[in-house]
């Protein structure tokens, strides 16, 4: 990488690790939100451009978005060390706190007031799963082919119950070849 | 009846999934309830849902139910088997991938992944989220909250969500559903 077009700001494993803790604690339903507004507003280490190449990536690579997004970014900053330092801050607390979570499950899940409270939270989970399908499928194109796809996804993996990785074997190479020949 | 829960598989199988979850922790729901739930009954319907829904109230990504099902099933070595296949390719694939698109940006295979892999990532979302639907809602007021948070959240995009939780433990609590 040519060390001269990048700008790097003097980011230390110390503060990667506090911003990413940071971060990870304020972020309640989606870590997104709160990942551009540290990153891009408050420590302004990055342009929003380059936040939304490097979210975008992040998406496109396996595992949790914001996490890939993490390790480039601590990466970009400070080497492998940088990257640990940062999945440290983002992934650690939330551990801890999910852990607890699992241990009061574990000594109260059986009680009737908090199955009830739970019935109804886990409605309300769901719910929220929907609604971001309905708002990210407004970015489809209007062209069959994309439904199809993601209609042949839904009913191998949702209604008939296969295993995601023969239904990721049979359509990811497909899809990519449909809009690879598209393009040209 | 119950599976003995073999660890070795259970990190496998992770493995595995976190490298085809393109699109996020949402996409390999359906998998890990096929697994959990239907295959190996390491996991009740209700509790597999209850557990989805603890970790989303957590702070932190999405990811976190993950390891809190890991931590449910066998404690720190569960954790451990369902966490660490999560963090592999990000610190493979997504270094390799980062390094290679800050020197080769625009290429045009990138462009054709990224539009031939969103519709797929869509329709598995859509799966996780009717899974888990059919997972915790036993009648029809459970649908109906469900419907309700679909349509507040379509609304009012800008309202914290932990607000509709507190609403749904609250309808829960009163006996609604």
């Amino acid at each position: 990488m040519d060390e001269t077009e990048l700008e790097k700001p003097n980011v230390t494993r110390f503060r990667l690790f506090l911003s990413f803790s940071r971060i990870s604690l304020s972020s309640f339903g989606g870590a997104i939100f709160w990942a551009r507004r540290e990153l891009v507003e408050r420590q302004r280490w990055i342009t929003e451009r380059e936040f939304i190449e490097m979210f975008t990536l992040g998406q496109l690579l396996p595992g949790p978005n914001v996490l890939n997004l993490t390790v480039m970014f601590g990466y970009r900053f400070a080497g492998w060390t940088g990257a640990a330092a940062s999945v440290a801050g983002f992934l650690g607390w939330p551990c801890l706190v999910v852990i607890g979570m699992g241990i009061l499950y574990q000594y109260y899940g059986a009680l009737p007031q908090v199955q009830q409270a739970l019935t109804g939270m886990s409605s309300v989970a769901a719910g929220l799963l929907l609604a971001t399908v309905i708002k990210l499928a407004t970015v489809l194109p209007r062209h069959w082919r994309p439904w199809l796809f993601g209609t042949l996804a839904f009913v191998g993996v949702g209604v008939m119950r296969w295993p995601l990785l023969w239904v990721m074997g049979a359509l990811a190479p497909w899809a990519v070849f449909a809009a690879w020949k598209e393009q040209e | 009846m119950m599976d003995r829960l073999d660890l070795g598989g259970l990190f496998l199988h992770f493995l595995l999934l976190w490298f085809v979850a393109i699109g996020g922790p949402s996409t390999i729901l359906p998998d890990i309830h096929r697994y959990l739930v239907e295959v190996h009954h390491l996991l009740t319907n209700a509790e597999f849902a209850e557990l989805y829904t603890l970790a989303q109230v957590a702070p932190g990504p999405n990811a976190m139910y993950v390891i809190l099902i890991g931590w449910h099933l066998a404690g720190w070595q569960g954790l451990a088997a369902t966490t660490i296949p999560m963090l592999v390719p990000a610190s493979t694939l997504t270094l390799l991938v980062g390094h290679l698109n800050q020197r080769y940006p625009n290429a045009p295979i990138g462009q054709a992944i990224r539009r031939g892999l969103t519709p797929i990532t869509l329709g598995l979302v859509f799966a996780s989220a009717t899974i888990l639907m059919r997972a915790v809602n036993h009648n029809w007021r459970g649908y109906l909250i469900t419907l309700l948070t679909v349509a507040l959240v379509l609304r009012k995009s800008s309202w914290n969500p932990l607000w509709l939780f507190a609403g749904g433990a609250l309808a829960g609590i009163l006996g609604f559903v």
